[in-house]
């Protein structure tokens, strides 16, 4: 019997987009993505291989051609191909210096963007997002609401919030009702 | 229209917060009118309407007394409708709006004619201490009487009894400066922060910013009026870009490293809220500095019946006369201790109402006070005090008397009386950042100190009375440089007394607390009684604990107990205020956390396929999972019988998303599981699986769950649903502080793979056509196997694998796919007669396998050993978590409580759940308990009822009968195994 | 709510990123099998709870992810110092240098 190919993944932010004028919400698309958790040693190696210089200091990240590092801890970077599905991230080869997990599918994600973006996110997230304390590039583990999320921002006004899948709900409706008081 | 309205008190010349458009509203089901501005308080007083409530305990009529957040009487019920209606709002805070409805509280069947008030007539009952010497005895006395009683009589208001429909928010903000209070001092401060480039929030709690400056018309800021000079500050700081001014919002709590809790009321005072708008938004101030200028309380004089209707502070009147532009009476008797009143007397005097004459409790006031007054024609009599009202609804005449004469008096007709003892600095928001307030022997009142904060007090609250130095002290507060102004007609507001009681605190009801009816005369039984601390005093009075928290009451009475114990004020102590600083509604703190997001709901990839197929769910953790199918006509027993029966003949499909997963990476990854289970990882062979128990140090189970070897380097670990967070936490604390040499990392895996189990003797059928990659057959893949292949051409991790008891396998899939997996497993699954299975099933399979489930039938003092898992407890390795825990000698002690199945005598009974066991049931009350029941089903398959329990000595009494005594019946059972289905475990391997 | 300084990420973050994870330095020996019973009770279940500094194990759990330690004042609730998991435990002349 022939073995039916599954060629689309669904997300389950599909089909989530929210403008009000002040904040938009907007699904990611699926992208590659790998958990990688390393000594100095394999973070190293393992960015020459990606073409990215791996970030070292907290909060930071490093991209380039669709590709992004962020430092989540000292020895752990979340990495992204934007442009790539599946596992395209993962090593053939095994190294004694770092683990890399394909995480693709656990995590979803937003952009959020525009002049409320920042008090969207602090309706329920306590860092400061200034830009002078949170600025373009940084990148980092946090909460926003009772959510464990990853924070990217990638402009002056644009984020990327990154979460495990199964918090899609709520993390929608929290930023939706939050969207709706970012005006202020 | 039954409307009354005259506003025969409105004052035109004044009140710079009214405008011209007429506002209606209902209070006690009566139509006003009011004016744009007014606040429900002056809205009635320019109707003359002064009786606005009962007093809690002796339901007294009681007036409106201050024209801010420390009103302690006029609190309303207010409603939209039924579901927006809240309790215990201020009259002095509520803004009117057309449509609002105000219901007077605290009183049955009307606010003029009160049944409780018969409360006041048994007012000896009710002294200080009552509740502790009347509800002691007996004890079931509390539950039928007291506590009923006391229920009623401390609700003040009515809770809604629909569900809230607002919406409420939070934010978290951050800015170099926080300014709470936004009168003179506050304004100061912000602009001289922000003209130093400072991010700035400046707050306060009424509807526009300037303070005490809008109710003093007097005062010239270099020529300027308070209002004019406000009303620019204001402008000015709304045209910085790095200052936020939040109006109508209340600065309710000071926490630790200045994380400073604001409320801002954004639609109360509304007629017609924007649906967008959040009622209110709670925000949550991380400040680089707090300037705390919260300004000053007056406080009233202490005298018998100090609380008709009709009497008030006098800063309040002044308020209410040139913010609201309300005279409080037309024949206004004044009694102070302090200037400030006089200004407030010499304002109503020119708009033309009789000022009957001044009482001053002092012996002396100034010339230029003598000369004005005179001016005025307002006669003045100092050293005499108030001894006696009358009026029953409304103060109509006080008599008055020198302190020095022990008879004779003089009587006066008011309609109002006005008083004044002084002006208490607010010390809450500084008491709340743990500062210790320190006092001040030269004006008697309590200062802030230093604080362990990065905080600073300025203006009123900092006892700074001139304006002139307030200019100078906000500004350089926040490090800037002011000139100070030329002010004219500043009336400070330091002088007055604390304690005031004209006559002996004995005589009479001389109220010190009106919120709790708390007396002079109770401050003194209290100290009588050997109440010597004031904290002591307070519990046993209620003196300050009221909704709002003694902002009157609590200098005098500590000044009222200092005095009759002869000790300086200092060593009585002041109470320690706490947040928040006015009641602060739930729905403010609850923000965005309701409903669908007050807790997350975890949902697998498969969730929606499930909702579609009419399955009922459980929550499990924070997931939502399938807990049965049911198809039309089941029930629940129905459902689950059919399911784990299919499953048993034919085969099932289960969701097992939610299972926990990590991934354990690294070359010494095998030494890690070795250490973090107790079972032996080395032996286990790459494309094997194996079950693998965790305990604590203790020895006690902390989970369990399979775990496939992958490679010599890479683990695919599976936890419970519930552990999966926890177990995380355990592996990563010993591989950053236990053992940090170890080159493995660990990597959450549960939302990467969704995870579909086929069980069943048709289970090999189903899924073989979809696998590639690897061959499948018995012999090729026996059960423990696990493969990376593909299924349905995606990646896929496969394991051969049962938690029923029947030849099973879990196929993970990547999260995104698997829906679509699962739609092709059951495309094949349902024609073959299987079905899709729920978690109740799968509980019910997995007992009648005896398997256990971690939590259930374990509960964090469940040895390997008690569970009946010594298999899985490794004799030979060095180390492990638990090894030295379970050699503990309570661990190996015998008579512990061991797992055991249980078979009810009568197999159509099933046990409950949690229920106790007995050896003996005749035993007399209260019986030796056993052992429990930790799981209880009925099995179709077996056409009995079985369960599991933890029983002492269990292995050793297999076979005996023993007893599960419930309420109406006892119920036989006989000691087993637990294993009740194919106890040769043949299945498995089919 | 309080600030906490992580090491790891070298700046302040609020409480809810973090989880306290008990008392630090509670050594769990290698040879753990050989322990009496009064160590290992003194090891795994007995707990200093004072008025005054607490040298305890907190995880930045929804940041960084890493364990560390911290001195901490129970009564101002004042952390005076966080430092590395695996650093040493501070002098008693350091925690009343922190203390001033
Ligand atoms: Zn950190």
């Amino acid at each position: 019997m022939a073995k039916p190919a599954i060629a689309l993944r669904h997300t389950p932010t599909e089909g989530h987009n929210f403008a009000n004028g002040v904040v938009s919400v907007s699904t990611a698309a699926p992208a590659s993505r790998i958990s990688l958790r390393a000594t100095p040693l394999g973070a190293n190696s393992f960015g020459k291989s990606l073409g990215l210089d791996l970030p070292k200091k907290p909060s930071g990240s490093a991209a380039k051609g669709g590709k992004f590092a962020l430092w989540l801890g000292p020895d752990e970077w979340l990495i992204i191909d934007e442009k790539n599905q599946d596992i395209s991230l993962v090593p053939k080869t095994a190294s004694t210096q770092l683990s890399a997990v394909d995480i693709s599918h656990r995590n979803a994600a937003y952009f959020i963007s525009g002049n409320g973006a920042e008090n969207t996110l602090n309706a329920a997230c306590p860092r400061n997002l200034s830009l002078s304390e949170f600025p373009v590039g940084s990148a980092t583990r946090t909460i926003f609401g009772k959510a464990e999320v990853v924070l990217y921002r990638t402009q002056n006004n644009t984020f990327r919030m990154e979460f495990w899948r199964s918090f899609t709900p709520y993390v929608w409706g929290l930023l939706l009702d939050a969207a709706r008081d970012s005006n202020n | 229209m039954n409307s009354t309205s005259q506003q025969a008190f409105r004052v035109k010349a004044r009140g710079s917060r009214i405008g011209a458009r007429s506002v209606s509203f209902t209070f006690d089901g009566k139509t006003f009118e009011g004016l744009e501005g007014d606040t429900l308080a002056s809205a009635l007083l320019a109707n003359g309407v002064h009786l606005m409530g009962r007093s809690f305990k002796y339901h007294r009529p009681r007036g409106v007394l201050a024209a801010g957040v420390e009103e302690p009487n006029a609190l309303m019920q207010i409603s939209r409708d039924n579901s927006k209606t809240t309790p215990n709002v201020r009259a002095s805070v509520q803004e009117i709006y057309d449509g609002m409805k105000a219901q007077s509280q605290n009183r049955y069947p009307s606010l003029n004619f009160d049944i409780g008030a018969v409360n006041n007539l048994l007012s000896p009952v009710f002294v200080a201490g009552f509740y502790y010497k009347t509800f002691k005895w007996p004890a079931v006395a509390w539950d039928k009487l007291y506590e009923p009683f006391i229920r009623r009589a401390a609700g003040l208001g009515e809770a809604p009894t629909e569900q809230d429909p607002d919406r409420y928010a939070n934010r978290f903000a951050h800015c170099d400066v926080l300014v709470a209070g936004g009168g003179a001092a506050g304004l100061i401060a912000a602009k001289a922060a922000a003209d130093k480039g400072k991010s700035v929030i400046l707050c306060d709690e009424n509807p526009e910013f300037g303070g005490w400056l809008l109710s003093d018309t007097d005062i010239r800021i270099d020529g300027q009026t308070g209002e004019e000079w406000s009303a620019e500050m204001v402008r000015q700081l709304l045209a910085m870009d790095n200052v936020r001014l939040l109006a109508r919002t209340t600065c309710v709590g000071y926490f630790q490293q200045n994380m400073v809790v604001l409320n801002e009321r954004v639609t109360e005072h509304l007629s017609r809220p924007n649906v967008e708008l959040p009622r209110e938004r709670m925000w949550q101030v991380r400040a680089g500095k707090v300037v705390i200028a919260q300004g000053a309380i007056e406080r009233h004089m202490v005298f018998p019946d100090n609380d008709r209707p009709g009497i008030m502070l006098a800063g309040a009147a002044q308020t209410y006369l040139n913010k609201y532009g309300v005279a409080v009476g037309a024949n206004v008797g004044v009694y102070t201790a302090c200037d400030s009143a006089y200004a407030a007397a010499f304002d109503l005097a020119e708009e033309g109402v009789t000022i009957p004459v001044v009482i001053d409790h002092r012996d002396q006031v100034s010339d230029d006070i003598r000369a004005q007054a005179k001016e005025f024609g307002i006669k003045v009599i100092t050293g005499a005090h108030v001894y006696c009202t009358t009026g029953k609804l409304r103060v109509n005449s006080m008599s008055i008397r020198h302190h020095k004469a022990s008879s004779g008096s003089e009587d006066f007709e008011i309609d109002a009386l006005i008083t004044c003892s002084g002006w208490t600095p607010s010390l809450h928001l500084y008491s709340q950042s743990r500062g210790k307030p320190q006092w001040d022997e030269a004006t008697r009142r309590f200062l802030p100190g230093e604080s362990p904060q990065e905080c600073v007090s300025i203006g009123s609250c900092n006892g700074t009375d001139e304006l002139a130095d307030i200019f100078v002290e906000a500004a350089e507060a926040v490090g800037g440089k002011a000139q100070k102004p030329k002010i004219e007609d500043d009336v400070p507001t330091s002088s007055g007394m604390v304690g005031a009681t004209g006559t002996s605190a004995d005589k009479g009801k001389a109220f010190v607390d009106f919120q709790n009816d708390v007396t002079a005369k109770d401050i003194a039984l209290a100290v009588r009684e050997g109440m010597h601390s004031i904290e002591h005093v307070k519990r046993y009075t209620t003196n300050g604990m009221a909704t709002d928290q003694g902002k009157l009451s609590n200098m005098h009475g500590l000044a009222i107990a200092a005095k009759l114990l002869d000790k300086p004020i200092p060593q009585v102590g002041l109470t320690t205020f706490r947040a928040p600083y006015t009641p602060t509604t739930f729905g403010s703190f609850v923000g965005h956390a309701r409903g669908a997001l007050f807790d997350p709901t975890r949902k697998t990839p498969i969730h929606e396929w499930a909702v579609e197929q009419g399955a009922e769910f459980e929550p499990v953790s924070l997931w939502n999972r399938a807990r049965y199918f049911p198809k039309a006509g089941e029930t629940m027993d129905d459902a689950v019988d059919r399911e784990c029966q299919t499953v048993r003949k034919t085969a099932g499909v289960f969701d097992a998303s939610t299972l926990g997963k990590i991934e354990v990476v690294g070359p010494d990854a095998a030494a890690f599981m070795n250490i973090m289970y107790t079972n032996g990882w080395d032996k286990l062979r790459p494309g094997r699986a194996k079950y693998g128990i965790m305990c604590r140090d203790d020895g006690f189970i902390y989970d369990d769950g399979v775990v496939g070897k992958l490679s010599s380097t890479r683990f695919h670990v599976t936890t419970t649903t519930g552990g999966a967070a926890r177990v995380l936490n355990m592996m990563e604390d010993f591989t950053q502080t236990e053992f940090p040499e170890m080159k493995v990392w660990l990597t959450s895996t549960t939302e990467q793979w969704a995870t579909i189990a086929v069980q069943g003797p048709k289970a090999r059928e189903i899924v073989e056509p979809l696998v590639s990659g690897v061959n499948i057959a018995n012999e090729k893949f026996p059960h423990m196997s696990v493969a990376e292949c593909q299924v349905c051409g995606v990646p896929a991790r496969l394991f051969r694998i049962s938690f029923t008891g029947e030849l099973g396998f879990e196929i993970n899939v990547p999260a995104d796919y698997g829906r679509a997996v699962w739609e092709a497993v059951w495309a094949r699954a349902e024609p073959l007669g299987a079905c899709a299975y729920g978690t109740e099933a799968m509980h019910v399979m997995r007992a009648e396998k005896g398997f256990i489930i971690v939590g259930q039938d374990t509960d964090g003092t469940v040895t390997p050993h008690d569970a009946g898992l010594s298999w899985a407890v490794a004799k030979s390795k060095p180390d492990f978590v638990g090894k030295r825990g379970l050699q503990r000698p309570d661990l190996i002690a015998k008579g512990r409580r061991q797992l055991i199945g249980l078979k009810t005598k009568d197999p159509k009974k099933v046990l409950q759940e949690g229920a106790q066991i007995v050896a003996d049931p005749e035993q007399s009350i209260p019986m030796k308990m056993v052992g429990f029941v930790t799981s209880s089903y009925w099995s179709g398959t077996l056409d009995q009822s079985i369960a599991m329990a933890m029983l002492e000595d269990g292995n050793a009494r297999m076979g005996e009968t023993l007893y599960v005594p419930m309420p109406d019946e006892t119920i036989e059972v006989e000691v087993t195994g637990t294993v009740f289905y194919d106890p040769k475990g043949e299945r498995l391997h089919g | 709510m309080l600030l906490i300084n992580c090491p790891y990420c070298e700046d302040d973050r609020p409480e809810l990123e973090f989880a306290n994870a008990g008392e630090a330095h509670i050594h769990r020996p290698k040879d753990m099998a050989d322990m009496s019973d009064e160590a290992f009770e003194a090891m795994f279940f007995i707990r200093d709870n004072p008025k005054g500094v607490i040298l305890e194990r907190w995880r930045h759990a929804h940041g960084c992810g890493r364990f560390f330690n911290a001195v901490r004042h129970t009564v101002s609730d004042k952390f005076l110092k966080t430092y590395m998991a695996g650093e040493p435990r501070p002098s008693d002349d350091e925690i009343t240098e922190l203390m001033k």
